[in-house]
């Protein structure tokens, strides 16, 4: 499947009837030498290999996966198709599945409709070239620097039960981390208080980029400035709109090292991600689950990559 | 409206001073579990034993020094160095390559590979996982290159990994970056007769300076906070970088939160100084992928 494009950019390299026949393509086209088609062709060839064989094929293969009862041992030759089976196991008689996907639904829930419009509406204030504006920027982005496993032990100096902040201030003894009825909302407060500033961060540029006369004439006809965000801001920024609740859904389809630095996603941190990652190194690995959960995470995130590619190819050609 | 809007700024109406006050708490609220780690780590177990962490007092840098001895922090540094150095420089190598492909040439399968490399990078990591996990444990390594003999549990392993998932970020920006060079450059190159390589790597690359530095800011950072594939494609404790080898330290840290604080704060400290030190080029490098730049 991935194979068929480089075999083509290769192909593609003598001039094509497919390029723009301008007479100034083809000649240049025409004088590529032997060495330079080589060159050419490594220059494509190798990292296509690499993010091929890294990443597309074992994401084929998970999907194939899927459909078979191997136990991730045995050799391959011994794989039997097994249908669907995979799935309605995971469904039926995989207690942890439904918990996963509505943590992963309320994470995303939580960050689409409280972490990513507070960091747009952060951008959108920050945008007004307020005197301290680096120090409030600078402030509000600096968790994005940290890896989400070093926001885990960060945020346990606050969520702990006997050395937590939070208990000490309020005297109440909550295991944060520990308790599965809270532990899913301490994470994800601390999940969106990286989120923010990297929506900040991202609409802020988007802000800038947008032409400062499309305001002008906004105040000119007397729009409120509310309004002019509305009517006028908002919708030329469609393509960071987007953008946004792209890398928002991918964000919390990828949630996982936070959960895994806490209790390796068990106990009321039940992810998707994690379910995955332990039935293949945990204790029991179930191989045909696991591939099955994969493929159900790989399914999402493509429809989600396709619209992400969508939007940012059309913004480049224009 | 040029000549008034300094006069506007300088008015500070009681609208402004509440959104001042508004983005100073909002601030300083963000900034706080980052200062508190630190304030933590600054003090004494005992004290905070006896006294609670609602205290004042008990200031020693002890935790420091046990923290990094009893983690063997140098160790897991030098190992984030021997992964994040290479694989940064491989990226933006290998994605520089093709990123000049996609610009110098309008082929319409460019837009094909485009896709194929950005859309590489979205994925969720864990639905690789389990294919990856079998192919790391068959592919031989000679042992020089490895003491485990396999991908797995070896740092060439690890720089792979990072290298093909990080490629397609550094594609898609520079290629995006590339694109706005004037094409003139490539016609007074062909007349003086540059080969494809000269072009670009005397041509392209050293005008694509902002953009490389933007990313290998941003690269660093990425590679080094990396969790995922460390923890689970390494198997010996004292390979691990120092990102994944947080997690073993919370068994002996278990029941000191100064040290683990400590420890934290050590981790954080290269990220820290890459931020303050390279604002510019990581705020960059993030907008770029956003934006057209």
């Amino acid at each position: 499947m991935s194979d068929l494009p480089l075999i083509q950019a290769d192909r593609a390299v003598p001039p094509p009837a497919a390029t723009t026949s301008t007479g100034g393509r083809r000649r240049r086209l025409r004088l590529l030498s032997r060495t330079d088609r080589v060159v050419i062709t490594l220059m494509v060839l190798v990292p296509l290999l690499l993010v091929t064989g890294f990443v597309w094929l074992p994401a084929a293969a998970t999907v194939l996966l899927s459909g078979t009862n191997w136990d991730g041992i045995g050799p391959l030759n011994e794989i039997e198709f097994v249908g669907a089976r995979n799935y309605s196991d995971v469904v039926n008689i995989y207690p942890p599945f439904v918990p996963a996907i509505q943590h992963n639904l309320l994470w995303l829930a939580a960050l689409f409709v409280v972490a990513t419009p507070f960091g747009m509406f952060l951008a959108v204030l920050l945008d007004k070239e307020l005197r301290g504006s680096r120090f409030y920027q600078t402030a509000l982005y600096l968790p994005v620097v940290l890896s989400l496993a070093l926001i885990g032990f960060v945020w346990q100096l606050l969520y702990s039960r006997d050395q937590g902040l939070i208990n000490a201030v309020f005297g109440s003894t909550i295991d944060w981390y520990g308790d599965s009825n809270v532990n899913i909302w301490a994470v994800m407060v601390a999940s969106g208080w990286r989120h923010v500033g990297y929506i900040m961060l991202l609409y802020l540029a988007g802000l800038k980029g947008v032409d400062p006369s499309l305001r002008e004439a906004a105040a000119v006809d007397g729009a409120s400035e509310s309004r002019t965000f509305f009517r006028v801001v908002f919708p030329v920024m469609r393509p960071i709109n987007i953008i946004v609740l792209v890398v928002t859904v991918i964000e919390s389809l990828r949630a996982f090292d936070l959960v895994w630095v806490v209790n390796k996603g068990r106990n009321g941190l039940e992810l998707i991600s994690a379910l995955v990652t332990q039935n293949v190194v945990g204790e029991a690995s179930r191989i045909g689950f696991g591939s099955a959960l994969a493929t159900i995470m790989l399914v999402v995130s493509l429809v989600f990559i396709t619209i992400y590619l969508a939007t940012v190819m059309r913004e480049n050609r224009e | 409206m040029s000549v008034d809007t300094p006069v506007r700024r300088r008015k500070l109406t009681p609208l402004r001073m509440l959104l001042h006050g508004f983005l100073i708490v909002v601030s300083l609220a963000w900034l706080f579990p980052i200062a508190w780690a630190v304030l933590t780590s600054l003090r004494s177990y005992d004290y905070t034993a006896a006294n609670g962490y609602v205290s004042f007092g008990g200031w020693t840098f002890d935790n420091y020094v046990t923290a990094w001895r009893t983690a063997e922090f140098g160790q897991h540094f030098l190992n984030s160095v021997y992964i994040t150095v290479p694989a940064v420089l491989l990226t933006l190598f290998l994605a520089s390559c093709v990123a000049f492909v996609i610009a110098r040439f309008s082929w319409k399968l460019n837009l094909v590979l485009l896709g194929i490399f950005t859309a590489a990078n979205l994925l969720p990591q864990q639905a690789l996982l389990i294919p990856l996990f079998r192919l790391f444990t068959e592919v031989p390594l000679p042992e020089f290159m490895s003491d485990s003999e396999l991908l797995y549990d070896s740092y060439w392993g690890l720089i792979l990994i990072n290298v093909a998932f990080q490629c397609g970020f550094c594609v898609f920006v520079l290629s995006n970056y590339m694109k706005a060079l004037p094409r003139d450059l490539y016609e007074a190159a062909m007349v003086d007769g540059a080969s494809i390589w000269r072009q670009y790597w005397q041509v392209t690359m050293p005008l694509c300076r902002p953009a490389l530095a933007a990313l290998a800011t941003l690269e660093v950072t990425w590679i080094y906070n990396e969790f995922f594939w460390a923890t689970v494609l390494m198997r010996t404790g004292d390979k691990f970088p120092v990102t994944s080898s947080l997690n073993n330290l919370r068994g002996e840290f278990f029941t000191d939160n100064n040290l683990v604080s400590a420890g934290s704060v050590l981790v954080a400290i290269p990220t820290l100084v890459i931020f303050f030190m390279l604002q510019r080029h990581f705020v960059r490098g993030l907008t770029l992928g956003a934006s057209k730049g």
